[in-house]
């Protein structure tokens, strides 16, 4: 443990100090250059360092994924577009798309509406309840998803008929004297699916909350009071006065989630690991490469993610400027 | 448009040992323009969000008209309010801000479109319609929480320190302004403002609160010269009426080496206090007068304003000092560090009693 936090300590001496080096060399470096060129390179140079990193750990691997998806499982060969016209010639895959489709078109509305409505609720408590509510329901962020899994195990568990029920839905079920339900493999309407989502919900709606509810807060009560004198009831003034105002932290949590639900990986890993029709893109891209060791499928997979995920990157990146000119 | 009756009107906050607003009782006239001034924290704001419905009452009641509107809705009561801050709709443009109110009471697009029209007009906002209020300048922004008021033709105007946020210069032109448009409109208006000037050049009549209790409801001419007691006293006028403790024997008191007869009734309220009485006397009533004849001051300051000068000087009353403000002859004033003597002119004496505060007969 010791000799760990000292090979910790020394590494990140090694690090901060190599980096330390690096720049004054580059420094001296730009200084031999005339006067007025050493003003006009020296931005560059400082940024390079930063720049091949990126390059090196970001956009290297990315060129590399993309010309692997047009190569074969090993990627030993040439094979086109047909691992791309292979996976989505098939059925199930086309139905990880469709799960997928699902969990975005779900989830991140969903952490919105609920993250509102707790931050709308929790602000009309007194200010000590309304501490505890906050605390206690971002407190799932904490947890990770195998924990998660863990704790959502026994909620949806299930015993064969005749055996105390362990799950609480089950325990629930039976109680009011129906058979017990093996949830994670009903299927029927996506409804695993969605118990699934239940469980990312209950992860990061805290987090939606918090954002929320920091902005609704920082809406001037005035402009509240100003609505309610020219005649807006409750409901109108939340439509038309709080949320249009807070319209920039809907749409940057919005994003986030979404970004984090196209990768959504570890809880139907953990839950169902994708069988029972509830396979995801994320999962499906680990079982290929790592089941499968099929590197052209794979990285095809993740192409088309990241082919999806770019349109929505581009329009938070547009939003963050217009907010900011706005400013 | 209509009558405002606050009647015993109470808000005790809770938690709070005394009211914030204790028993108020004012009733205002259809079509007159009302100013609550006082001190800071005397409960200007308080009545008039009693009054906008957005501070609930404890005791009393309020009438608009006729009508109890104690317990309504502020969507109810038919009022329109400018906010000190403007409280203008961030996210909407100017257009859209001042046709809020009609938008939500369910006008039609072209309805809406001609008031605010017909507003941005009076209020020389036409340039500015399609604007966020980011884009617009103090003034701008006062003018449209004014236009977002007139929209509504409401029954009355509510304003608390609409004026608090501008320049001193666009403060006084504002001031004539809002003032006209009352006049043309002739909304009843309650203006709550903290300044005694603009509480006396805007209101037809003032009214004067302290720690929450009213202290005198007049025209601005009868506070002036009327005062009910110390404080009316020292806080409508600028500068500020000379407010000094003297001694009272007989039926006179001591001004300096002046001696000024007193009502006898008064004389004996005097006796109560110690033989003491207040006596108040504003810096343009101050007459220099012969060496001994009246109060010694020295002069520690002279203001000259061209026509006349202010002299701020001490004098002293029973070996304490305290502040004297004269307005003398602008063309020969005495000189910073001279010993001067003050006496007050004839009839223009106020008496308070040192005890009550209030006001007794000259
Ligand atoms: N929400 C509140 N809770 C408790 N006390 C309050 C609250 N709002 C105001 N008060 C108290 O009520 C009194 C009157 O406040 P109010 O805002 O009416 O003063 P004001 O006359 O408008 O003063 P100002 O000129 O500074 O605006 C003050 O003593 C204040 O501390
Ligand atoms: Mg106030």
């Amino acid at each position: 443990m010791l000799i760990k936090t000292i090979n910790a300590i020394l590494t990140v001496l090694a690090g901060v100090g190599a980096a330390l080096v690096l720049y004054w060399v580059l420094n001296k470096l730009v200084e031999l250059l005339p006067g007025k060129w050493e003003d006009r390179v020296k931005p560059y140079f400082y940024i390079a360092p930063a720049f091949a990193a990126i390059a090196l750990y970001l956009i290297y691997p990315a060129i590399q994924t993309v010309v692997y998806s047009f190569a074969n499982a090993d990627s030993t060969a040439w094979v086109g577009l047909k691992n791309y016209s292979a996976l989505l010639g098939s059925h199930s895959f086309r139905q990880t798309l469709f799960n997928t489709v699902l969990w975005i078109v779900v989830v991140p509305a969903a952490t919105i509406i609920l993250g509102l409505a707790i931050a709308v609720l929790a602000d009309r408590l007194k200010p000590g309840s309304e501490k505890l509510a906050k605390t206690t329901i971002f407190l799932p962020m904490a947890i990770s998803a195998v924990g998660a899994g863990t704790i959502w195990r026994f909620i949806y568990a299930t015993n064969p008929p005749n055996e105390p029920q362990l799950g609480l839905q089950n325990a629930i079920v039976t109680g009011l004297g129906h058979d017990p339900v093996n949830w994670l493999q009903l299927n029927t309407l996506h409804f695993n699916s969605f118990e699934l989502m239940v469980i990312l919900l209950w992860a990061q709606v805290g987090f939606a909350m918090v954002l929320l509810s920091a902005a609704i807060k920082g809406v001037p009560t005035e402009t509240l009071e100003a609505a309610r004198i020219d005649g807006a009831s409750e409901l109108q003034i939340f439509g038309r006065v709080i949320v249009p105002q807070i319209w920039g932290t809907v749409i940057t949590v919005f994003i986030t989630v979404t970004i984090g639900v196209m990768k959504i990986f570890d809880i139907v890993y953990v839950m169902t690991n994708g069988n029972f029709n509830t396979n995801v893109v994320g999962v499906e891209f680990f079982n290929q490469l790592f089941t499968n060791f099929n590197n052209g499928y794979a990285a095809a997979i993740v192409v088309m993610l990241m082919l999806a995920v770019l349109p929505i990157m581009i329009y938070q990146v547009r939003h963050f400027r217009a907010d900011e000119a706005v400013r | 448009m209509a009558t405002v009756t606050f009647d015993e009107a109470t808000r005790l906050y809770p938690g709070a040992e005394r009211p914030a607003v204790d028993k108020l009782n004012i009733d205002i006239e259809d079509g007159e323009f009302l100013v609550l001034v006082g001190p800071s924290g005397c409960g200007k704001s308080t009545s008039l969000r009693m009054l906008a419905g957005l501070e609930e009452v404890t005791d009393g009641a309020i009438r608009i008209g006729d009508r109890d509107v104690t317990n309504l809705a502020p969507k109810d009561r038919d009022i329109a309010m400018v906010f000190q801050n403007y409280a203008l709709y961030p996210h909407m443009t100017v257009a859209d801000n001042m046709g809020f109110a009609l938008k939500i009471a369910g006008e039609s697009k072209d309805k809406i479109r001609e008031k605010v029209a017909e507003a941005a007009k009076i209020l020389d906002l036409e340039d500015y319609l399609e604007r966020k209020p980011k884009a617009l300048s103090g003034g701008q922004r006062q003018r449209v929480a004014m236009g977002r008021a007139i929209v509504r033709s409401p029954q009355v105007f509510l304003m608390d320190e609409p004026l608090s946020n501008l320049d001193a210069k666009l403060r006084v032109q504002t001031r004539s302004q809002i003032a006209a448009l009352q006049r043309r409109l002739g909304v009843t208006t309650v203006y709550v403002t903290h300044d005694q000037v603009e509480a006396m050049t805007m209101g037809d009549r003032v009214a004067v609160l302290k720690d929450g209790l009213l202290q005198q409801v007049d025209s601005p001419r009868t506070m002036y010269d009327h005062p009910n007691n110390v404080f009316v006293a020292g806080f409508i006028g600028s500068p500020a009426m000379n407010l000094l403790q003297v001694d009272v024997e007989g039926n006179a008191m001591h001004f300096g080496g002046a001696e000024l007869p007193i009502p006898r009734e008064t004389a004996e309220e005097a006796g109560k206090g110690g033989r003491k009485i207040t006596v108040g006397v504003r810096p343009e009533d101050m007459d220099i007068v012969g060496e001994g004849q009246g109060l010694k001051t020295t002069i520690n300051l002279v203001e000259e304003l061209g026509a006349d000068a202010y002299i701020y000087g001490s004098a002293q009353i029973d070996g304490k000092d305290h502040d004297v403000i004269a307005r003398v002859d602008g063309r020969r004033p005495p000189m910073k560090g001279e010993d001067v003597w003050f006496a007050p002119q004839q009839g223009h004496v106020h008496l308070f009693s040192t005890t009550t505060g209030e006001r007794l007969p000259t």
